[in-house]
């Protein structure tokens, strides 16, 4: 069952359209990002979900009822904001209870649901803390436990890992990801960095301009990307693009799918620039004005200036139709 | 004596606020304490210690006891009405309605004016022959009552016009403090199922309570400092009727030309002050967040 249904959204400042005609579902128990630029309207759509925003038109539906009108607190779903948005004047623990108090919920069923999620996010030993003297990444998982103590079937996330240092966004990822997992929440999580959609995420939504620019998993982004847009927003480095021999278009290879060679190959460049970054090499390669970046194992024995080739399989390279800048339907489906 | 050097420049900092507290609060104080032991100077019978007769002769006086009910009739009334209206006025102009700027404008429009000036305006008001609520009475055939020259309005008058005037200086603090609230802070409340009525009581109100305490205290100190209307409106009567404490210590001392008794007001007035300072910080000033 679809838990979140989202058809023909939009929603317009003034003339400009944030959301555009935006339409997908989230079925229950499934971890869907909502990925893209800044300014593609990704959080305007989560907020239009919550009830924080008016849509302009479409309709959403949470659980099987239209809450298109409807408040944000009667909506049955629970957020996670990027500022985290705790309360300082109340203590971790009241913080986590603040709905279930709201609420109305017995101050027993509180106290014993405030320690089981305490335990589950870490936060026992601070329950009596106000927020002021946590740190970034305790602030999140207060608001991480407000979102599961609540225990509704909808929980949304806008941006929560931008604010966190490298070490600990890998860390909470992999946590965010474990819970929802394990409670079988069903997660509608924005973000605009592709590593944390690809690593998360069971099915990915990326959007352009306040519209959808492709809705599928993480390998259908990477392997089948339907636009240059898709292609070049997902992977790094991006996918490198040459025009197609015959004019029709542009032909998009993934760097691992160059291959240098020292003989001719397909094409040939000099190589202007090295980047090392341990497991392998990203090599760029200049040809006819075009930068071309070919990823290879290890370190690289190439110098800038030298002559290299460039080959691939003719299996590697992704069409793409060149006014649509989209893959042609009756090409999409050659390499599955 | 790098350390000295130190100290003694931080002292030089502060010597000119100093000198200036020094000069013109708390010597004044001290005078005025050591006034309040003197009998007042005649024209014969120079100035001589009188021990607590100014203190006595207070707790005998009628018109002490009026002023001082009076002004806690008035302190009682202003203080929470021109908070509960400032707080009021901020959260509407606070959102998102039509006309705004003109509503804070109007709204903060009676600060501006100077207190003699907005007791003329409400002398207008007031007047029983042709005044504004009189000829708004006359439309549905009713008349004014003289609300400042008889005993039970007229204090009620003087408050009023306190009030009218106070609340919109309280508003501008509560609205740079509401906008100061990340709007997430409320949204997160929504969402966790809370209503409107309880994001403004466990939310919102007690973020703004440094901003609360700062105009409960200025509340207190204007409801025991400002007379200037009453000088306007009616000289303190009738026959005491709208007298308060600063007003009687005005007459004593300028009027009658007591200057012990009026020493010895002062104090009481002063005591009471502190009194109610210590009160607020030490007591609420626990039940407020800083952030």
């Amino acid at each position: 069952m679809s838990e979140i249904t989202v058809a023909n959204l939009t929603k317009a400042f003034g003339p400009h359209k944030a959301v555009d005609g935006v339409s997908f579902t989230v079925s229950s128990g499934e971890f869907v990002v909502l990925l893209g630029p800044s300014g593609c309207g990704k959080s305007t759509t989560l907020r239009l979900i919550a009830g924080l925003e008016p849509p302009s038109a479409g309709s959403i539906s949470i659980h099987g009822h239209d809450v298109t009108r409807l408040g944000p607190s009667q909506r049955q779903i629970s957020m996670v904001f990027q500022s985290y948005a705790v309360f300082p004047h109340l203590d971790v623990a009241r913080n986590i209870t603040f709905g279930l108090e709201v609420r109305g919920v017995s101050k027993a069923e509180r106290q014993q649901r405030l320690a089981r999620v305490a335990d589950i996010v870490g936060l026992t030993p601070y329950l009596a803390r106000k927020p002021g003297q946590l740190s970034g990444g305790q602030r999140q998982r207060v608001a991480l436990a407000r979102a599961i103590i609540s225990e509704r079937p909808v929980c949304l996330m806008d941006e929560p890992l931008s604010n966190l240092d490298a070490k600990l966004r890998h860390e909470m990822r992999v946590e965010i990801r474990e819970l929802q997992q394990r409670l079988g929440m069903t997660m509608l999580y924005v973000t605009h960095d592709q590593i944390e959609a690809m690593t998360m995420a069971d099915r990915v939504i990326l959007m352009k301009d306040g519209r959808i620019e492709q809705d599928g998993t993480p390998a259908d982004l990477y392997e089948r990307p339907r636009t240059m847009f898709a292609a070049r927003f997902v992977g790094l480095p991006p996918m490198n693009f040459i025009p197609a021999p015959d004019e029709s278009g542009t032909v998009g290879i993934r760097a691992e799918d160059l291959k240098l060679t020292s003989g001719a190959g397909r094409l040939s460049g000099s190589v202007a620039g090295i980047e090392y970054l341990g497991a392998d090499t990203l090599v760029s390669v200049e040809w006819q004005g075009l930068s071309l970046i070919a990823r290879v194992a290890g370190a690289s024995l190439l110098k800038r200036g030298e002559t290299v080739g460039l080959s691939w399989d003719d299996a590697a390279e992704h069409h793409f139709d060149i006014r649509e800048q989209r893959r042609p339907v009756a090409r999409q489906f050659e390499h599955v | 004596m790098h350390g000295r050097f130190t100290t003694l420049h931080a002292w030089l900092l502060a010597l000119p606020a100093m000198v200036l507290l020094v000069l013109f609060t708390h010597y004044p104080i001290v005078v005025t304490l050591f006034d309040s032991f003197m009998s007042t100077p005649k024209k014969h019978r120079p100035s001589h210690f009188v021990g607590l007769d100014n203190y006595a002769a207070m707790a005998g006086d009628p018109v002490f006891w009026k002023a001082l009910t009076n002004n806690l009739i008035y302190a009682g009334a202003t203080i929470p009405i021109s908070i509960a209206l400032a707080l009021l006025m901020a959260l509407i102009v606070n959102g998102r309605i039509p006309g705004r700027p003109l509503m804070r404008m109007a709204f903060f429009t009676p600060t501006v004016l100077p207190m003699v000036a907005v007791a003329n305006i409400w002398l207008f008001f007031f007047n029983p022959n042709y005044g504004a609520i009189d000829q708004l009475l006359q439309l549905v055939g009713l008349t004014a009552p003289n609300f400042l020259g008889q005993q039970q309005t007229a204090l009620w008058c003087v408050i009023v016009v306190a009030i009218w005037k106070e609340a919109g200086f309280f508003m501008i603090f509560y609205l740079a403090a509401l906008q100061t609230i990340p709007p997430d802070l409320v949204e997160a409340a929504a969402i966790e199922g809370a209503g409107r009525w309880q994001i403004l009581r466990r939310v919102v109100l007690p973020l703004l309570m440094p901003t609360t305490l700062f105009v409960l205290i200025n509340a207190v100190i204007n409801a025991f400092r400002t007379v200037d209307h009453i000088f306007v409106l009616t000289g303190g009567g009738p026959d005491n009727a709208t007298n308060v404490l600063l007003y009687q210590i005005y007459l004593v001392g300028f009027s009658f030309w007591d200057q012990g008794y009026a020493a010895a007001l002062t104090m009481v007035l002063l005591a009471g002050l502190g009194a109610a300072a210590l009160l607020q910080f030490f007591f609420l000033d626990r039940r407020v967040h800083y952030r």
